[in-house]
């Protein structure tokens, strides 16, 4: 118990100096106190208008991907799991081709076309798969992770097939666009991506316990008195919110989703409880860092996020799988 | 007082009878024990009677009550199921998850008040798993599992407990203790006990009355003695047997003869 208040104590701490850092860092270092200039100077301007919010961005996609690849993994009883892993991002990913290919360029209430058709993929990629499931009784495991897998491919070679009818400038963009980046972000959407972060999170905090009994197995957590097909219709209905959201907003940035619940396990043992507000702060705020690294690494050029999380990720998460003893993970 | 009862109960797969017209009511406090030959439809019905399975024909009343009707965690507060044997190397410590056998019970996000500690407690110490609180469930051995899991369901204080040949893959000492304990539980809190003998001689040690299915139909329904009744066994398994009453306490045994 007290271990677990230490590590999540730790990890607050971290994110914290994250959040407190990385809007000083870039292609130019602006001290944090810049933030209360009085006076208009560019450096206040990048630092409110620019900074604050990409990092804002990038710790809400970090947080909402994490618990989201926590609560699939969970459900799926697989440590491969993702929160892509059902087509949701591969339908959002379908819609901001569409647009990038074949759109005329719009704005619709302070939100960009691509982000429009990046939710609109996604629902109908979450939609079709929740329908095909629904069609066999109890919300199966087996026809859910089917269905999703089957719209994921489908939906991708839609896309390759729209790339390669492209010319080399869109072809470019499309490109871009699945690399999954934070830099096309304004103080807006800050506050167009919160509402869905925290529904989708708040829907998730009841069923953290849950979650526990449904790694012993659905018959085990039936038995105990936990609604299985009921709480894996909200997990995913949550999951395909937040992630429909993110995605459509900065592209699907890998490994985040699939890494952090394990690093976080490794932190503080497997109970739901504890993982999921550790998952969040920590996947919040190694998004945020990775994003403070990539936009310093070869000043002015900003490489997108997604490229980099893996590069700095996987070698941490070797270095604390080959670090931890066995006895310290069976007792958290 | 009846807890359970069924009427007409069904189960098909496709055009495949797996259950066929069982009518049968047990009591608070009575022990069942369902046998029957391999295939013969005993998973299915307990899996039904936990509504693990929930497309069965015909009716399922718990306590009086249509088995559809119970909320899940209305029904995980009156019975409890222990699945066959499967391994699945769980990360948590037999403590916690003999605690996640209050769920039914517990405060929101899953908080234990005392009373909850008290029963993880008496579990613990019913299945003789005490010192084991710490371990994680994958470094248990088959026969320590089966004792947690047996403790997890105990830890629920359910009206009703189901389970599915629970000393099946155990060694000699541990069936036997599975066997006492469930004895005892009955006995002493007066749980009603559904359970599948995979062994007739363990249900002959244990339940008050059997239940025999043979091929997805009612074979046999009544007092273990008459089950022991020359002919029967041998009808329901299609086998010899030979009986025994040379055996501590005099309890009848039966011993299966090679056909060959």
């Amino acid at each position: 118990m007290n271990r677990r208040l230490l590590v999540l104590v730790s990890v607050v701490a971290f994110a914290v100096a994250v959040l407190l850092l990385a809007p000083c860092v870039g292609a130019q270092w602006i001290p944090i106190s810049a933030f209360f200039d009085n006076v208009a100077s560019p450096e206040a301007l990048i630092l409110r208008e620019i900074r604050m919010p990409r990092v804002a961005v990038a710790f809400l996609a970090g947080a909402a991907l994490s618990i989201s690849g926590m609560a699939f993994q969970a459900m799926f009883r697989n440590p491969l799991a993702t929160p892509f892993t059902l087509g949701v991002s591969g339908g959002a990913a379908l819609g901001t081709v569409l647009y990038l290919r074949f759109a005329v360029p719009f704005m619709f209430l302070g939100i960009p076309g691509q982000s429009w058709f990046g939710f609109a993929g996604a629902a109908a990629a979450a939609g079709l798969v929740y329908a095909l499931t629904s069609l066999r009784r109890g919300f199966s495991l087996l026809t859910l992770l089917l269905a999703g897998v089957a719209v994921n491919f489908f939906v991708s070679s839609i896309i390759l097939f729209i790339q390669y009818l492209s010319g080399f400038a869109q072809s470019f963009l499309i490109i871009r666009s699945l690399m999954g980046s934070v830099d096309a972000v304004g103080p807006r959407t800050v506050f167009q991506l919160l509402p869905v972060i925290v529904a989708g999170g708040a829907a998730l905090v009841p069923l953290a316990h849950p979650m526990n009994l449904l790694l012993t197995g659905d018959d085990i957590a039936m038995s105990r008195g936990v609604d299985v097909p009921a709480i894996r219709r909200t997990i995913f209905i949550a999951v395909s919110l937040m992630v429909g959201g993110v995605v459509s907003f900065c592209g699907p940035i890998g490994f985040v989703g699939l890494m952090v619940p394990h690093i976080c396990r490794l932190l503080i043992g497997p109970d739901h409880r504890w993982l999921l507000p550790t998952s969040f702060i920590f996947g919040g705020a190694f998004l945020a860092a990775c994003d403070a690294v990539t936009r310093s690494i070869v000043p002015p050029a900003e490489i997108p996020v997604g490229i980099m999380t893996a590069m700095l990720g996987g070698p941490f998460f070797i270095w604390l799988l080959l670090r931890s003893d066995p006895v310290s993970q069976e007792n958290p | 007082m009846t807890i359970i009862e069924t009427r007409q109960l069904g189960y098909h797969i496709g055009d495949r009878r797996i259950l066929d017209g069982i009518s049968f009511a047990v009591r608070q406090g009575e022990y069942l024990a369902v046998v029957g030959p391999n295939g013969a439809g005993k998973t299915t019905l307990v899996r039904c009677l936990g509504r693990i399975l929930r497309d069965w024909t015909g009716e399922v009343l718990l306590s009086g009550r249509s088995l559809r009707r119970y909320r899940q965690r209305q029904l995980g507060a009156l019975l409890s199921y222990v699945p066959q044997a499967t391994y699945r190397p769980l990360p948590f410590t037999v403590e916690e998850f003999v605690m996640m056998g209050r769920y039914p019970h517990l405060a929101a996000f899953g908080l234990p008040r005392a009373s909850d500690r008290g029963a993880v407690q008496l579990a613990l110490e019913a299945t003789e798993t005490g010192h084991l609180r710490h371990r994680t469930l994958a470094t248990l051995s088959g026969g320590e599992r089966q004792m947690v899991f047996l403790a997890a369901a105990l830890a629920q204080a359910p009206r009703l407990l189901l389970l599915d040949e629970p000393s099946t893959f155990l060694d000699y000492r541990h069936q036997a203790q599975v066997n006492r304990i469930l004895r005892q539980v009955n006995s002493s809190s007066g749980t009603a006990i559904i359970t599948v003998h995979h062994d007739v001689n363990h249900a002959i040690d244990c339940a008050h009355r059997v239940l025999a299915l043979k091929e997805g139909k009612l074979f046999f329904l009544g007092d273990t003695a008459d089950f022991l009744e020359p002919g029967r066994a041998e009808a329901l398994y299609d086998i010899g047997f030979c009986r025994s009453a040379n055996t501590p306490g005099g309890r009848v045994r039966l011993l299966p003869e090679d056909p060959a």
